[in-house]
């Protein structure tokens, strides 16, 4: 497995190096190795790595120095491209323009959020589910949920991820002390339940073979695999959850990219007292900027002494966080709104066509390509590769970021990870210098 | 309860019911011990239904012990709590809060129109940005740095913007972890408190000292000058102080920051130093932890555009974290929250750091500044009320806050009494620690004629 850059250890190495030989030992500004007596978390210790996304951009920026006439197209990070839609930004542009006034300003709101955007939320995703408003919380996106949730369950608790998966599960779950070491020859950490999701199984775990663990994240249409489950893969994996008394942080980013199939676990009867469910607005809406999605904790969902999760989620809100930016808030509600939601549909409507271009292209040139149909995402094989030697290859010969499979877990190995989120003269671009170049 | 009827069975009807349902649709009953009216052909059990607890199904996740630790909800959801209740009993009252530090004027028109122009280039091809940086967009940070930490050695990579000092306080403790200790000042923010007692730094909460177990509280009365008596304090990994203080108002010396460092330097501790009220200081006090000298070794300073800007509802602070500052074994503690903010966050919503941006532009520091000048008149009003009344006062020259003792009182007492008989909202003293027993805060967070008005209400009650 390639070996990412680590931190220099020695900063006061450095340090002492710049000091001039004219200072005197007395003086008082001295520049000195002192260390405080706090020991470092050592959960953090345990991280092998950078976190992937800033690695990816890292190399970017690097690759971008070497070839500085090179045109360099981004397809690594999932990060959105298409202008947020007008009817949503005059929204914004309004509400922030409102708090000027002394009829239209705003201080603080609640914690969980604007109770009108709550509703819009549970009217259009949960529609008929049994979701209520008050089962909402609106946040400032999926990764901060994803750590609030860790916060929430504590460091006692055991975890299962997909295999692979978006990385901010398995990293927070590290930070937070729910795992063991990481074991090089495996490339996983331990105590955590990895569940492999490749082509032989369709890309769906394994169930029966899978222990038990407390919590199980799962995510769908997977990042980065890009696999939808189908109704009766989740009714599985909600009979799983019920059987083993745990509990499913069903992660629905991409839901909104489904052609086919259910968008949220509480389709699946039973989910609403096994699953809590969050998503974001960052890929319906273009908000990766602007920061804004939500969590769903159904009051049914209790721990083992009977006490209701939502309780103590909205706790760790009130505590840990003071609400969504309230123009984020106001955008959110103009995104749900008939036009709205009309309008950032057709985003992601340019986004699947980008990621049919794709596929296309890596089929044509006989590569077994996944995902692309439901999700933003392509997910190309090259068997017998390690992923970060075709990451570097594609990157050097054709000056196209990817994201290598094994940042996402050691079932990644053979991956590579291509984001439909460009601006489609780039999606043409690169496909024609993939195909000059994998032919 | 539920009625069971089974047919040609015999039994007699369970005496732990104790109530029983009407004739509908029963036939006469052939029972045993009991002769009752009606007709129903076979015979009525009636059980006390398993509680809805007993048969609903639970899942096999323990909950985390931490939470459970926690006493109560959150302080300032609480106050909310009451203030609601009191307005339906009382519907035709007009209740004035200066319970939570909720900003209440406009944000100047410099700053929001930054953030409406930044809205409508989302919507353009040449302005729309996806992701931004996580420790936050370059532009910001260095006119941060600039504005604040100036001839201080802070730069603008040392400056972490996010959404708000709360965020961020819960942020660093998942920086540092449960195997650290922590002191507090008492009276303090909630949020230190709390924070640690979720991550697991604490143990069981004394309700005889109204003390979590394995924090230091570090008594800051009027005995003590608000600043505490450091000889007495234990060592500590990391101290929570915040100067100007919520609640209480009082913003260190040079002299006494300059203990505190040496404090933290001969313990080998890490201050996290909470300015969020900085622009509120009206003489020379030290307005950044960095203006001490040394202070970059032991030190990490919170802030927060919250109650500069009115920014309570629009969401953006920033913490700032020198290069100098290492762990025991040398690593840099930037290093590490870097990774957090990269892994738990994903940067503060762009709008509101284009907002951040024009705050402090030249045109927006000075329309903060009336802003803040404008709370503090409040401020003024509220101490010079509270005075006149013969009250001891404290706080208010400093901060948004004003600290009123009642000597010998519940402070939950007067508060209620205060809720109760002038319709003003404020918060008990012994919600920020024990050290706050006996004492109110009232905020000058307020329309001017709310203040006023609220003032009136207290010199009737007071007089």
């Amino acid at each position: 497995m390639h070996k990412f850059p680590t931190f220099s250890l020695t900063p006061c190495k450095t340090m002492l190096q710049t000091i001039p030989s004219t200072m005197k030992a007395q003086d008082k500004d001295r520049v000195s190795c002192y260390f405080t007596k706090v020991g470092r978390n050592a959960n953090l210790e345990r991280l092998q790595y950078n976190y992937l996304f800033p690695e990816i951009s890292e190399r970017e920026l690097r690759h971008i120095k070497k070839y500085p006439n090179a045109k360099v197209i981004s397809l690594g990070i999932g990060d959105t491209t298409e202008p947020i839609p007008e009817i949503i930004a005059s929204s914004m542009a309004n509400y922030a323009r409102s708090l000027s006034t002394p009829q239209g300003y705003k201080g603080y709101g609640a914690e969980q959020g604007n109770k009108d955007l709550r509703k819009a939320v549970a009217e259009t995703f949960y529609k008929d589910m049994g979701i209520k408003d008050s089962e909402v919380f609106i946040s400032d996106g999926s990764q901060c949920d994803i750590s609030r949730l860790q916060m929430l369950f504590g460091s006692n608790v055991s975890i299962a991820v997909q295999d692979p998966s978006f990385p901010a599960y398995i990293d927070t779950g590290v930070i937070t002390g729910q795992t063991g070491d990481y074991e090089k020859g495996s490339g996983r950490y331990q105590n955590i339940a990895y569940m492999e999701c490749g082509p032989e199984n369709n890309f769906f775990p394994d169930l029966p073979k899978t222990d038990r663990t407390d919590i199980i994240f799962f995510c769908s249409p997977n990042n980065p695999t890009g696999h939808a489950s189908s109704r009766e893969q989740l009714e599985q994996l909600v009979e799983f959850a019920q059987q083993n008394g745990s509990i499913i942080v069903y992660d629905s980013a991409y839901a909104v990219y489904i052609t086919d199939g259910p968008r949220s676990i509480y389709e699946i009867p039973g989910a609403r007292k096994v699953a809590i469910e969050v998503s974001s607005f960052s890929k319906i809406a273009g908000f990766t900027g602007v920061r804004l999605g939500w969590t769903v904790v159904p009051k049914e969902l209790v721990y083992s002494n009977g006490f209701p999760v939502i309780n103590d989620f909205n706790r760790i809100v009130c505590t840990c966080f003071n609400g969504a930016s309230n123009i984020a808030q106001a955008g959110g509600l103009a995104c749900l709104s008939s036009d709205g939601f009309k309008a950032v549909l057709s985003n992601v409507n340019y986004y699947k066509e980008n990621a049919e271009i794709l596929m296309n292209t890596f089929t044509s040139l006989g590569l077994r390509v996944y995902g692309g149909v439901n999700a933003p995402y392509v997910w190309v094989h090259f068997p017998g590769s390690n992923s970060w030697d075709v990451f570097n290859e594609i990157l050097e010969k054709t000056h196209i970021i990817t994201v290598p499979g094994s940042g996402f877990g050691p079932g990644g190995r053979e991956f590579i990870r291509v984001t439909a989120f460009s601006h489609r003269e780039n999606i043409l671009e690169a496909s024609e210098r993939l195909r000059s170049f994998l032919s | 309860m539920s009625v069971i009827i089974h047919q040609n069975l015999s039994t007699s009807i369970s005496s732990s019911t104790s109530t029983f349902l009407g004739h509908n649709n029963l036939k006469s009953i052939k029972c045993s011990n009991v002769s009752i009216p009606g007709r129903i052909s076979g015979v009525i059990k009636c059980v006390a239904t398993p509680s809805a607890e007993k048969t609903a199904y639970k899942t096999k996740v323990s909950r985390n012990e931490n939470m459970g630790k926690l006493q109560a909800g959150y302080l300032f959801p609480e106050i909310a709590r009451r203030r609601a209740a009191h307005m339906l009993k009382y519907p035709d009252a007009q209740v004035i809060s200066l319970g939570i530090g909720d900003t209440t004027e406009p944000i100047p028109e410099v700053i929001t129109s930054a953030m409406a122009k930044r809205s409508y280039a989302l919507s353009t091809v040449e302005g729309y940005t996806g992701y931004g940086a996580e420790q936050g967009e370059k532009q910001l940070r260095a006119a941060i740095a600039k504005t604040y930490y100036e001839n201080l050695g802070i730069e603008e990579d040392d400056i972490f913007v996010s959404d708000g000092a709360k965020s961020d306080i819960s942020r660093l403790q998942v920086l540092f972890g449960s195997k650290v200790t922590m002191a507090v000042q008492d009276p303090s923010y909630p949020a230190y408190v709390d924070s640690s007692v979720i991550l697991g730094q604490t143990g069981q909460f004394q309700k005889d000292v109204e003390k979590y177990g394995n924090i230091e509280y570090m008594k800051c009365t009027p005995e003590n000058g608000f600043f505490p008596d450091l000889s007495a304090i234990r060592r500590t990994d990391i101290i929570f102080f915040c100067s100007p203080n919520n609640p209480t108002g009082y913003a260190a010396s040079r002299e006494q920051l300059t203990r505190l460092v040496e404090f933290a330097k001969e313990n080998g501790s890490i201050i996290v130093f909470d300015s969020a009220y900085a622009l509120y200081i009206s003489d020379d006090n030290p307005r950044s932890i960095f203006e001490i000298p040394g202070a970059k070794e032991v030190s990490m300073e919170v802030s927060s555009f919250s109650k500069y800007a009115g920014f309570t509802g629009v969401r953006l602070g920033w913490t700032a974290i020198p290069k100098e500052l290492l762990y025991s074994d040398g690593f840099p503690v930037a290093k590490d929250f870097n990774r957090i903010v990269c892994t738990c966050f994903n940067g503060a919503s762009n709008i509101a750091q284009a907002g951040g941006l024009a705050c402090v532009s030249p045109e927006g520091i000075k329309a903060m500044h009336e802003v803040v000048g404008f709370y503090k008149e409040n401020t003024d009003i509220i101490v010079e009320t509270f005075n006149s009344l013969g009250f001891k006062v404290y706080g208010g020259k400093n901060a948004p806050y004003v600290w009123i003792y009642f000597p010998g009182q519940s402070s939950w007492d007067v508060f209620s009494e205060i809720l109760e008989k002038t319709h003003v909202v404020t918060t008990p003293g012994s919600g920020f620690g024990p050290g706050g027993e006996g004492f109110i805060r009232v905020s000058a967070f307020g329309h001017r004629e709310n203040v006023l008005e609220a003032c009136r209400r207290f010199k009737q009650l007071y007089k």
